[in-house]
């Protein structure tokens, strides 16, 4: 990593949290040494696949079960490596499977989406206390609490949070993902708080001088320690107004041939920006990724929607390759189910795919994950696990593994119950075991 | 089982007696001046001098802020400043008790206790989450005594659509009668069971054994029923579990007999009861429990003050569980009506109440108030279920029903997300990525330079002209309808000078300035804390 273009805030506002800290205000609870130690990976970039996207016609094609299953999309093609197919829209996907590992028995058997994507998410099963996702968890352990001191936020989502769960589950709001806002394709990417069209520098320090000239009441109580800490919240938004953090946001600094191969898409630019991210120091950036629950018009959608994907995620691949960064970062793929392999011709559907949770695909890369190889496999029809099931609390354990997380160390928890990163079988969970196969 | 009939009745005795050794305290203004008499004994007994009484502007903003979750208009502060009338702050309380917003905002908070929320981990679904809001608010609209409110929750049965309180046993993460336990002992006794002998938990978890639950042929009705069938067995023993209340009581069931309904008759008529809810309406108006957390009453876990708590609770069974009567007291005080600033003794005190301790507005508060000054509205949409429903937008966010709507503004500030019915869930701590929010985002630039009015722009109709003139208020008088609006006071000299100077001399047109004005008024303390 280059530690010389990670932006740090200064000393002085470190010292200054740090005494709101001891004013009684939340913050969080000390971290062990040994919770978290330096692992192969030090970030992750989660593209995430909001509604659940077909395994079939992505990942997991399936060809030979015929037109009922595979609709249009009969012509899966070869990758770059040897004996590994995946769907016929994904050509730059398919030059760059050397790079990846394809999870093809992912399983929960939930087809609701709020529940599957808190189990996929979270790596927890369903019931008792909401857990957080794994930003919430990176965040605890790579975040303020393990001594992170960047400007820009641990734990970042591009654009919108994704509701279904609180993402930062018992943990709360301390460790919730800052949410852009924003269009990221837009000629200027407009973050919520950080970059404000119009608004000159000149006149951004004019209106801090404005503002403290009327803050009467608030100078009348400087002492009160909940005023003490609203101003260091201040300072620390206008550094990062004032400041140069927020220009990792603008890709228009960036080659316009990159720009180009990302693709002009939300999606493009949002995979280039969360690429800077991470550059930058930012251990955990969710791109959430909408627009997957196709039920209706499934194939037009796709058409052009994994075009758009295939852009994106082969050019940040790629690029965070050529700048020696995917060693150090992971990138998971995944949404919160697949979608039924059996295609529903009849009305309402007229061609469309429903939830499918029993049996789906994750992709995973980088930061200590092997690439060109598959996990696991379905049926031949993709609607059973059919060899070495893999559970969501199977991957994100291993997420967690690589980036040097303890899976059994303690999560703070409000009421101070004893809960831990990773469930085990004493959890009644069942177990398919880490990705020691891919895990390097 | 006589003693368990009793229960309410032991209590309410107990009451009567202690008021007659007391002296009874009939009229509002006389327990008012108690609690105070309560809280200053407290704070000579510790050496910690209260604050001043706090002004009628801050008073006006404060209990608006409190009671009904809203801020006065520009026209509801001049009026109010401007009144003579000698019980002006008591006449007020009242009034805001009429207002809808009052049963809005109170069921938003219910509706957090309660986990109102159509999708996960609770499942009410929708038409069940309307159904149940509208029996809230209605319940407090009608004031309903508020043991008639808890056991109609505890005891109900029929379907979550059309008996709405059955869905208490479904706004749950899971159903078996262990969780109900827990919720319930959270709710209604504000007691967390974790902290209990398993032993104990697991004999609460017995008046809830047989609650049962069936669908019917409408899509997601759901009946929650009595079933006395259904067996509640010790994972261990596979024995039947008994039946003990919290204090210790054995109960022999009657199968004949919903359990549930033993389980309320004791409740109700318990002193803890009582003083898990006047507890929480102190903590709710006053930032902190008597007893904190306001959901942790145990042996262990003293109150600041016992006799005050015990006196809110005689207060509430003498007047029959009425819970207006109670905010009526705290709100009539000398204790809540202190000035939030401190004094050179005062500061350090966060537990007494010496003074009045500023809290951040909730998510929703502090939103509806930047619409209303703003006069602008926010969206809201329903993922649950397909085809998404919208919320109308004109409506405020602290009417918001269902917990499953999300919003990146009201996640920022902390909203809670509703999972497990703790008070802590709602987070009004403030933090940089909300003050970037306020400072810098779009969403509050927009919002802040679509109100034409309020940045001081007129509009004349001149004769013999088809198009009105525009032109600017004095600079004087725009900004003090800015500071009505906005911090409901008028503003100092001091502060219409800088303003002033901000207009003429900041190198700005009089839009711009404008705009920083209000801006700058949206970003105060003042106006981001309750205070």
């Amino acid at each position: 990593m280059n530690t010389n273009s990670r932006i740090e805030r200064s000393r002085r506002d470190l010292l200054a949290s740090a005494a709101v800290g001891a004013g009684g205000l939340m913050l969080g609870s000390p971290l062990q040494a040994s919770a978290v130690k330096d692992g192969k990976a030090k970030a992750v970039i989660q593209i995430w696949m909001w509604g659940g996207p077909s395994h079939l016609d992505t990942f997991d094609p399936k060809p030979e079960a015929g037109a009922d299953y595979c609709g249009p999309f009969n012509a899966p093609i070869e990758t770059n490596v040897n004996g590994i197919r995946i769907g016929q829209k994904l050509p730059l996907m398919a030059q760059q499977a050397d790079s990846y590992s394809i999870i093809r028995s992912m399983t929960h058997g939930i087809n609701a989406h709020e529940t599957a994507s808190y189990v996929t998410q979270t790596g927890r099963p369903v019931g008792g206390d909401v857990y957080p996702c794994a930003g919430a968890v990176v965040s605890r352990f790579k975040g303020y609490d393990a001594g992170y001191n960047g400007l820009l936020p641990p734990y970042i989502v591009l654009t919108k949070p994704q509701g279904r769960f609180s993402e930062s589950g018992f943990m709360g709001l301390r460790y919730k993902p800052f949410a852009t806002g924003g269009k990221p394709s837009a000629p200027v990417f407009t973050v919520e708080g950080v970059i404000q069209k119009g608004i000159t520098e000149a006149r951004q320090k004019n209106r801090r001088d404005l503002l403290a000239s009327l803050e009467t009441f608030g100078s009348k109580m400087k002492d009160n320690p909940e005023f003490k800490h609203m101003d260091g919240c201040q300072e620390q938004a206008y550094e990062l107004i004032l400041g140069d953090a927020g220009k990792v946001f603008d890709v228009n600094t960036e080659d316009p041939k990159l720009r180009e191969r990302y693709g002009k898409s939300d999606f493009g630019a949002s995979c280039l920006i969360a690429r800077k991210l991470v550059e930058a120091g930012v251990p955990y950036v969710t791109i959430n990724y909408n627009g997957w629950d196709t039920h209706k018009k499934h194939f037009d959608i796709m058409n052009t929607k994994l075009t758009e994907l295939d852009r994106g995620f082969s050019t940040l691949l790629d690029d965070l390759r050529q700048r020696g960064l995917l060693d150090s970062t992971i990138v998971w793929w995944g949404g919160e189910f697949g979608r039924s392999p059996k295609i529903q011709w009849d009305a309402p559907w007229n061609g469309g795919r429903s939830h499918f949770g029993k049996c789906f695909s994750h992709v995973v890369a980088g930061g200590g994950f092997q690439g060109g190889q598959v996990v696991g496999a379905s049926n031949a029809t993709g609607e059973e696990v059919a060899d070495r099931p893999v559970y969501p609390w199977d991957l994100i354990g291993s997420v967690y593994e690589q980036l040097g997380i303890d899976t059994t160390a303690r999560l703070p928890h409000p009421q101070g119950l004893d809960a831990r990163v990773c469930p085990t079988e004493a959890d009644g969970v069942t177990m398919g075991g880490r990705l020691r196969e891919i895990m390097s | 089982m006589m003693t368990l009939r009793l229960g309410r009745w032991c209590f309410a005795v107990l009451v009567a007696c202690v008021a007659g050794t007391l002296g009874v305290e009939a009229a509002p203004g006389k327990a008012s001046a108690k609690i105070d008499r309560m809280v200053l004994s407290r704070l000579d007994e510790l050496g910690i001098p209260p604050s001043d009484l706090c002004t009628d502007e801050v008073f006006l903003r404060r209990v608006y802020l409190d009671l009904i979750g809203t801020l006065p208009t520009a026209e509801e502060a001049a009026a109010f400043l401007k009144s003579n009338a000698t019980n002006k702050r008591s006449d007020l309380i009242d009034a805001l008790f009429e207002r809808p917003e009052f049963a809005d905002y109170w069921s938003l908070k219910w509706c957090d206790l309660l986990r109102v929320k159509a999708e996960f981990p609770s499942k009410l679904w929708p038409n069940a989450v309307q159904a149940y809001h509208r029996w809230v608010r209605q319940a407090l609209v009608n004031n309903t005594p508020y043991d008639d409110f808890a056991r109609a929750l505890l005891t109900s049965s029929g379907s979550n659509f059309r008996v709405a309180p059955v869905n208490f046993y479904r706004a749950m993460p899971e159903r078996e009668p262990d969780t109900t336990a827990r919720v319930v002992a959270l709710t209604f006794m504000g007691a967390r069971t974790d902290g209990w002998p398993a032993e104990k938990a697991r004999n609460l978890a017995a008046f809830f054994g047989h609650v049962n639950y069936k669908g019917t042929a409408e899509w997601k009705e759901e009946i929650v029923f009595h079933d006395p069938v259904k067996e509640y067995l010790d994972p261990e023993t596979e024995q039947p579990v008994p039946a003990i209340l919290p204090d210790g009581t054995a109960v022999e069931l009657d199968p004949n007999e919903d359990p549930r309904v033993v389980f309320a008759d004791w409740l109700v008529g318990s002193r803890v009861f009582a003083d898990n809810i006047v507890n929480r309406v102190w903590f709710w108006l006053l930032g902190r429990g008597v007893v904190h957390e306001p959901d942790d009453l145990r042996a262990d876990n003293p109150p600041s003050n016992a006799p005050l708590l015990a006196f809110l609770s005689e207060e509430l069974v003498r007047n029959e569980y009425d819970l207006r009567h109670v905010y009526r007291i705290i709100l009539n005080s000398k204790t809540y009506q202190r000035a939030s600033i401190h004094n050179e003794g005062n500061l350090s005190d966060e537990v007494n109440f010496s003074r009045y301790y500023p809290r951040r507005l909730g998510a929703e508060v502090l939103i509806d108030a930047i619409c209303q000054i703003t006069k602008t509205t926010e969206s809201y949409s329903s993922e649950i279920p397909e085809p998404f429903t919208f919320i109308p937008e004109n409506q405020r966010s602290i009417k918001l029903s269902d917990g499953s709507i999300t919003s990146p503004f009201l996640d920022l500030y902390g909203r809670p997300p509703r999972d497990t019915g703790y008070e802590s869930e709602r987070n009004n701590t403030p933090s940089a990525a909300q003050k970037l929010h306020l400072l810098n985002s779009t969403h509050i630039q927009t919002k802040i330079a679509s109100n034409k009015q309020l940045l001081g722009m007129t509009t004349k109709k001149q004769k013999n002209k088809k198009k009105p003139v525009a032109g600017w208020l004095e600079p004087a008088d725009a900004i003090e309808n800015m500071y009505l609006t906005i911090l409901s006071r008028y503003p100092t000299a001091k502060e219409t000078n800088v303003a002033i100077a901000y207009v003429r001399d900041g190198g700005l047109g009089r839009y711009d300035a404008s705009v920083d004005l209000v801006w700058a008024l949206l970003n105060t303390k003042e106006f981001i804390f309750k205070h």
